[in-house]
């Protein structure tokens, strides 16, 4: 039986603030943001037969938040839908580690070097990194540690094997933390490194 | 080493699973013992799940007041 219209409303409201604030990353835009979400919802209204039980509705809304999200790109891109290239498997490339890069042996750190990076991390070295993170990255950052997903709803949200929401995972953490050694370097975090 | 115990390199394929509560009981379990033996993998494993905490506290779920009015005038006219 189709959800009622009492109990969308319900569940909406119940996770708005979350569609909201996934929307603003997606389009690093308020006013962009809650466009998307007021057209996901109408589309989720429309697509209400497609909702298999209510407790899977987190899962199906945000899979059409980042459905509409990417076909609204492709319009406003005005050029055929290609794919992005998205590579997966190059399992022979390690991700990128802080851990690995601060317990280098000729680096200067003393006692607990990670715990120290990340007290200077600030919160606006995270917002940029995660900013700067591609799409395909960004979403499954956000997904995972942001609203604490699990693998299977994000699988479930972004149409994809549980295995590619794994490997992704490793290579947005990777290329996250690669763009805030970057960061770090360049605020002077890293000065008592012998480079 | 016992049979079941896994090695520094096993380890470091599991521990983002790990801070993500994604890992079996098994597999839990035979990390836990390396991590309660392995002070490179625990700081290391300490190193993830504190990041990943500091990424969980840039998440906002305030909704501006025109938003939550805009979407339930949207959810009226349906």
């Amino acid at each position: 039986m189709p959800i009622t219209k009492d109990l969308f409303e319900s569940e909406v409201l119940a996770i708005l603030g979350r569609l909201n604030g996934v929307a603003r990353r997606l389009t690093r835009n308020d006013a962009d943001a809650e466009d998307l979400v007021a057209e996901s919802i109408a589309r989720a209204w429309g697509a209400r037969d497609s909702l298999a039980q209510t407790s899977a509705f987190r899962a199906w809304m945000f899979r059409i938040l980042h459905n509409t999200f990417v076909s609204e790109r492709r319009r406003a891109m005005a050029r055929p839908q290609v794919e992005p290239l998205i590579e997966e498997d190059r399992g022979d490339q390690h991700p990128f580690s802080i851990f690995e890069r601060l317990h280098q042996p000729f680096l200067l750190w003393f006692d607990n070097p990670e715990q120290e990076f990340l007290d200077k991390l600030m919160r606006g070295d995270l917002e940029r990194a995660l900013a700067a993170l591609p799409e395909h990255y960004r979403i499954v950052v956000i997904l995972a540690d942001l609203e604490e997903f699990t693998y299977g709803e994000i699988a479930d949200t972004l149409q994809i094997p549980i295995g590619t929401v794994r490997s992704r995972l490793a290579r947005a953490r990777g290329t996250l933390q690669e763009t805030l050694w970057g960061l770090a370097r360049d605020r002077g975090l890293l000065a008592r490194t012998v480079l | 080493m016992a049979a079941n115990d896994i090695n520094c390199e096993e380890a470091l394929k599991r521990i983002l699973a790990f801070i993500d509560h994604e890992l079996a009981d098994a597999e839990r379990e035979g990390l836990e013992r390396h991590l309660s033996a392995c002070r490179s993998c625990f700081s290391r494993t300490e190193f993830e799940r504190h990041l990943k905490g500091k990424l969980r506290d840039l998440a906002s779920h305030d909704t501006p007041g025109t938003t939550r009015d805009r979407i339930k005038a949207l959810i009226n006219t349906f």
